[in-house]
């Protein structure tokens, strides 16, 4: 069992997100940048199918400048047998066709029989490249899934869908699943895992070998949401802010 | 402009992000074409009958009787190779998320999802957590979009009238790979949430599982239920029951005090109905704050222990 985990790098859900000068991406040298959440839980699952079948390689991939060598590490460290790095030269992409078909080109050579994704990136927030991905590599694909069973030659997933509903979806494999977080409890590595990484193989596809092609939709800017709700604001210490909430409790919203 | 718009049957009904997508095609172009898939899609039709629409396309192929990805994204290639619209539209839904990338890589059309409101040059969409909006275009001829839910409202519906046509599509069983079981809830816990006066829902900014008491101490002096976001439910912290959100409960509390919550779309749409929103946050720019009514900006660790007893004693 051959499984492929796409995992990006994105803004820490902490990070301050400073526009750059351009208004049109922020300033990434003041960010500071963590694994897609949804993608850990894929990875996780990736290393769990592998544990369970007690065979198979995990091969984590990534495209992004070098900043991303982190979580490939990261990826290794936890327990994926190697790496495959797509570099990019730094310039936000946000155009999941042109992505998709970068790491189609890549992806079609190792035959993989499994590739995970995240549902979707915590930056852009697209949610599609794992199902773009499929359709390109000729494979069924399944969607926010918060459970799988692999059988012989087959994957059973469960699905979510929406206001508290499931279903389960069987599909052949070789498949491409996207991964809803929550399914599992992503392990951290070990000090072993992470001695163990820095041998472990990273192959790099250099900026000019990845397939070119034409950005058919870009981002133009971002700006600050405005909102036309009313707001009460309610700053202090923590005594006066204490105060203030008991009263709006208790006279606005009559509720203790 | 010609719009594809395609519509979700939801068993018999028109899903509600439908409503609003036909809104969003009636905005965006002259000639609105829509498209339902499944069977059933007579009493859709029903409904549809009523709208401002140029047409609405059936399609009863056996292989599209129930939602499966790879049998739709092959009928709306087909249908869209057919009508030739210049943007095809639909609702932000799961479904939607499941087959339209398949539609977007079998046209080479690019797909610009869960898109908020439209601008002059473009789209805007939600970013990094919602925390910044980005303007977003495309010099593609052919395009797909989605819109989040409340992107637009029923209410603006243009009614009119429509045709009917069935379409016949090509399919192939061999196409369907996946096979797709009943759709299910889970088990209920013991807790109501849509009953609840009041809700304290608990967010990742209560840092760890050590915390989350502190949450249900303050819901048992303010007589509250406690609820939570997705990833505190993940964790593993609180049950999957008390869960706010798209994937969770709908809930429209008389209050709604969130503690350390983002404000994440997908939990926003479970609670904004709520009547009264408190939410405290240490980040004065979380997008929770653009739908609160009373923002505290503060530190809940240190908030709410000092709330608790303060509504203890009195
Ligand atoms: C398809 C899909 C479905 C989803 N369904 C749901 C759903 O049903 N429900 C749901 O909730 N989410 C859902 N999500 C996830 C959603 O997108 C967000 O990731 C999630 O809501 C974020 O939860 P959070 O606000 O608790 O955490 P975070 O986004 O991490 O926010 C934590 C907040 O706490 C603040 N904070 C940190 N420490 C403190 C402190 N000490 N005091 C005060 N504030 C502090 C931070 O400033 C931050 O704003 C879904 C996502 C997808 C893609
Ligand atoms: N640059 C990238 N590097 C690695 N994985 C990616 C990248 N872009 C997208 N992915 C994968 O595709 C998923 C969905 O991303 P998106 O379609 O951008 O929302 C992510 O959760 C990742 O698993």
């Amino acid at each position: 069992m051959k499984i492929a985990v796409l995992i990006k790098q994105v803004p820490g859900s902490e990070s301050t997100l400073p526009m750059n000068n351009s208004q049109d991406w922020i300033d990434e040298p003041s960010v500071t940048f963590v694994m897609n959440p949804p993608d850990n839980f894929a990875l996780e699952e990736a290393l769990l199918i592998r544990e369970k079948m007690s065979e198979g390689e995990v091969v984590v991939v990534s495209m992004g400048p070098s900043r991303v060598q982190k979580v490939i590490r990261e990826g290794l460290a936890k327990g994926a047998d190697r790496a495959i790095h797509l570099e990019e030269d730094g310039q936000i992409e946000i155009d999941p066709l042109l992505i998709a078909q970068r790491f189609t080109d890549i992806l079609k050579e190792e035959n993989f029989d499994l590739i995970l994704t995240g549902l979707q990136s915590d930056d852009t927030g697209m949610g599609q490249t794992g199902v773009l991905i499929g359709e390109m590599l000729g494979l069924p694909t399944a969607t926010l899934a918060i459970e799988t069973d692999v059988l012989d030659g087959q994957i059973r997933v469960k699905r979510e869908l929406e206001s508290g509903w499931f279903q389960w979806v069987q599909l052949p494999l070789p498949a491409s699943i996207s991964i809803q977080s929550g399914l599992n409890t992503p392990r951290y590595p070990s000090l072993k895992g992470i001695m163990g990484a820095k041998k472990k193989e990273i192959r790099t596809v250099p900026n000019s070998d990845l397939l070119s092609g034409e950005q058919a939709q870009s981002m133009d800017r971002i700006f600050v949401p405005t909102t036309s709700k009313k707001t009460e604001v309610i700053e202090g210490d923590a005594d006066q802010v204490v105060e203030r909430i008991v009263e709006i409790l208790r006279s606005d919203i009559k509720v203790t | 402009m010609d719009i594809l718009v395609i519509l979700e049957n939801n068993q018999g009904s028109l899903h509600r992000l439908s409503k609003e997508a036909i809104v969003a095609a009636q905005k965006l172009g002259k000639s609105v074409t829509a498209l339902v898939m499944g069977s059933d899609s007579d009493k859709i039709v029903g409904h549809l009958t009523g709208y401002d629409l140029e047409k609405v396309i059936t399609v009863g192929h056996d292989l599209v009787s129930s939602y499966n990805a790879d049998g739709y994204s092959e009928v709306v290639r087909q249908v869209t190779e057919s009508c030739s619209p210049n943007i095809i539209v639909a609702g932000h839904t799961y479904q939607t998320r499941d087959f339209m990338p398949r539609v977007s890589a079998k046209l080479g059309v690019p797909f610009i999802p869960d898109i908020v409101s439209l601008s002059d040059q473009g789209f805007i969409k939600q970013v990094l957590n919602a925390k910044l909006n980005a303007e977003m275009s495309s010099t593609s001829e052919r395009l797909i979009i989605s819109f989040q839910s409340a992107a637009f409202s029923e209410e603006e519906l243009r009614p009119g009238s429509c045709s009917v046509e069935a379409f016949e599509a090509t399919l192939d069983a061999s196409g369907v790979r996946s096979i797709s079981e009943e759709p299910f809830q889970e088990e209920a816990g013991d807790v109501d949430l849509d009953s609840a006066e009041i809700l304290v829902s608990v967010g990742r900014g209560i840092e760890k599982e050590e915390n989350v008491p502190l949450a249900f101490d303050l819901a048992k002096a303010m007589g509250a239920e406690v609820s939570a976001s997705r990833p505190v439910v993940d964790s593993g912290w609180v049950e999957s029951f008390r869960q706010v959100g798209s994937s969770g409960s709908n809930v429209a509390p008389k209050l709604y005090f969130s503690l350390g919550i983002s404000g994440a779309i997908q939990h926003v749409v479970g609670m904004k109905g709520a009547k009264n929103i408190m939410a405290i946050n240490k980040d004065p720019d979380a997008p929770i704050f653009e739908i609160a009514d009373y923002a505290v900006i503060g530190d809940v660790l240190e908030i709410v222990p000092k709330l608790t007893e303060a509504l203890d004693r009195s």
